[in-house]
């Protein structure tokens, strides 16, 4: 029974946090239509833009304030270098653009970082641990990252159900050619769109990195559970994200436990039910 | 057709060509001239990926060794051909074979990631080409796949398993949770642990596998916690090796259940793991404070050198241009008598950084282990656990 609840509290945990790496990738897919696969670079941006502003401001929470608006630009830069070229193109040529990204990231990453792992200070106020069981205790930190996840998820929906821009956003998603006529500039929005996924992803690489460690490749395993996410939830959902976070979460926690041979199908078997049960998502408009 | 146009048939003209190599294959048919040229090392390593480190101090160390003796060995010039095998084992057959055909070298050498080594060695077998393996730990090379020309300065990953399953039954260990990722390299740690653990008289209540490369491990700490055994032993590397670290620490299960693995779960991580780390215990066969005057020398002369600590792989390297050196100078300096190198090489016997080394049957290492804890960020030798310590070698046909 101990473990059972222990093993929830690590689900959900653990979802939160693919929760905010699978956010970014959701709009950027559901609004843009974009097959992003550099999602994962830009993950891999925040672990690393996280190891170097927490050694230069020496807390977290100040790495990650900085950190956002560095990732946002980053973003919008990629989005006029590369992405604005992609919105008319079919998904192939997404998936080729994108995919190069990852190798030239990559590259640049072991140029600026080298390849040894590094791990990211906790800070002290955080570093405390709470006992759950005689032999077991829960970093008090782990449970301060599900708290951020929280904020962010319900500053997005209030951001894309109650503000202008938000508004925006679902009309530019649903009519393109009809928001045009009104006289927004499409190009601008999808910009910030784009650049607000970037943020998230990194957002997500920034805080996790204390628990994560930073490594080379640290983003690939991020991008395929992220799809994994879009999947489930139904594309261009933030509900949809993170519920299908959670379920991810809670489903590995509980098949590494009790169907050990089977724990790295799990997930994907929890996919395909969705997919032949609802085509769409859980929350997709087909 | 059967006829050439000069009316030589295809069997006889056959019997010429043979008769031309086998000629020419002669060592006494070769021109005295050809002993002035250099020696063709061809270095197959990862210098970008994951691994790029560790090929990297394998470079380093073999290019110092040779360079400390003027650069070339048994009086022969060395040359090194580096490619980068990016730790991808669908490129090994194509770099292998562009080393042995295309840069016709002399001597193998590599590589670090097993499934890349099983790929050469499977080429290196085919041409007889002298190997030298400076890493990869693939039981199977020197097991069912050993080979008169295929030879390793590093060790078999069930030989380090069988090394710390004695090591902890040794320390008074009796029931134990074993925790690794789900792929080859994990579970030939794990298997060589079973195996001398249960011995000895242990128990292993459970085998935790996580699948490559996942580092979510909360979950198995929770397990490892509801079993309550008297220790982990745990095998990663690299990231996931920083990350299982410090979450174990994170969970406080250090101070009830004591950390145990294989050096890999902590070698190179000791800056990243920090104080975190304190108390792991890892048995490998190398420890940076082994004493002896060969390792700190060696030592002494890689940080001259490169302005940076040598590591484990780095000994390996430099282990394999001592074993090479042994055996061209038993050829007198020339790779083409390989029978004469090869024999050399396995019955090599010299002292490594890491105390004194010689191949078993099956041209694996035969060397001592040691006991380290990691603490202050240095894994520090505790003691010698076994000495002359040999894999079984299990399913290799050669004799000794």
């Amino acid at each position: 029974m101990e473990l059972v609840l222990i093993q929830i509290l690590n689900g959900l945990q653990y979802g939160l946090l693919i929760f905010l790496a699978a956010s970014g990738l959701t709009l950027v897919f559901g609004i843009l239509g974009i097959i992003n696969l550099s999602h994962g670079s830009f993950y891999m941006l925040g672990a690393y833009l996280s190891l170097t502003l927490t050694s230069w401001f020496g807390d977290i929470f100040l790495a990650l304030a900085a950190g956002i608006p560095i990732a946002f630009a980053f973003g919008a830069a990629i989005e006029w270098l590369f992405i604005r070229h992609l919105y008319n193109r079919d998904h192939l040529q997404q998936v080729l653009l994108t995919f190069g990204l990852i190798l030239v990231f990559n590259e640049l990453q072991r140029i600026l970082w080298g390849t040894q792992p590094h791990s990211v200070p906790i800070p002290a106020y955080l570093s405390a641990s709470i006992q759950l069981s005689d032999t077991l205790s829960y970093p008090v930190y782990r449970l301060a990252v599900g708290a951020i996840c929280i904020l962010l998820a319900l500053a997005m929906m209030l951001v894309i159900q109650k503000t202008r821009i938000g508004q925006m956003i679902r009309a530019g998603e649903s009519n393109r050619e009809m928001v045009e006529a009104l006289g927004i500039d499409t190009r601008i929005l999808f910009r910030f769109v784009f650049a607000a996924g970037v943020a998230l992803a990194a957002a997500a690489g920034i805080v996790a990195a204390p628990i994560e460690s930073v490594y080379p490749g640290i983003g690939e395993r991020v991008l395929i559970i992220s799809f994994v996410v879009v999947v489930i939830g139904g594309i261009g959902s933030i509900k949809g994200a993170l519920v299908g976070a959670l379920l991810i979460g809670l489903a590995d926690a509980f098949g590494k436990v009790f169907l050990p041979q089977l724990a790295s199908v799990v997930v994907y078997a929890l996919m395909a039910a969705v997919l032949v049960t609802r085509p769409a998502g859980l929350f997709g408009r087909a | 057709m059967t006829v050439t146009s000069r009316g030589v048939s295809r069997r006889r003209l056959l019997q010429l060509a043979g008769a031309g190599a086998a000629v020419s294959a002669l060592p006494l048919a070769r021109p005295a001239i050809a002993q002035a040229k250099p020696v063709k090392v061809g270095v197959l390593l990862p210098y970008t990926g994951t691994y790029a480190p560790l090929g990297e101090a394998i470079t380093r160390a073999m290019e110092l060794y040779v360079k400390q003796k003027g650069g070339s060995l048994a009086g022969r010039q060395i040359t090194f051909v580096k490619l980068d095998d990016e730790s991808a084992p669908p490129k090994g057959p194509e770099l292998t074979t562009k080393l042995v055909q295309g840069e016709k070298v002399d001597i193998l050498t590599g590589t670090v990631h097993s499934g890349v080594a099983l790929a050469m060695s499977k080429i290196a077998r085919e041409e007889g080409i002298p190997t030298i393996i400076p890493n990869a730990g693939a039981n199977d090379l020197t097991r069912t796949l050993c080979a008169r020309n295929i030879f390793r300065t590093s060790f078999a990953n069930g030989q380090v398993g069988l090394a710390t399953g004695t090591a902890m039954a040794e320390a008074g260990i009796k029931r134990v949770v074993t925790c690794t990722w789900k792929y080859a390299a994990g579970v030939e740690f794990v298997e060589g642990f079973a195996d001398n653990f249960k011995k000895a008289g242990g128990q292993v209540l459970k085998n935790i596998e996580v699948p490559f490369p996942n580092v979510e491990f909360q979950s198995a700490l929770a397990e490892i916690a509801s079993i309550k055994p008297d220790a982990v032993y745990a095998f990663y590397a690299g990231g996931g090796a920083v990350k299982f670290v410090k979450d174990y620490a994170a969970a406080r299960l250090g101070a009830s259940i004591p950390l145990w693995g294989p050096g890999f779960l902590t070698d190179g991580i000791e800056s990243a793991v920090g104080k975190e780390g304190d108390g792991v215990k890892t048995v490998l066969h190398y420890a940076d404070d082994v004493d002896n005057a060969e390792n700190k020398a060696f030592r002494k002369a890689f940080q001259d050198a490169y302005k940076a600590a040598p590591d484990v792989y780095a000994v390996q390297g430099w282990d394999a241009m001592q074993l090479l050196e042994i055996g061209l100078t038993a050829a007198g300096g020339d790779a083409a008598k390989r029978d004469a190198l090869n024999a050399a090489m396995s019955k090599a016997s010299f002292n490594s950084p890491r105390g004194p080394f010689r191949l078993s049957a099956a041209n694996n290492p035969v060397q001592n282990f040691y006991l380290r804890e990691l603490k202050d960020g240095k894994n520090q030798l505790i003691r010698t656990t076994a000495t002359a310590f040999s894999d079984p070698g299990t399913g290799c046909k050669l004799s000794a």
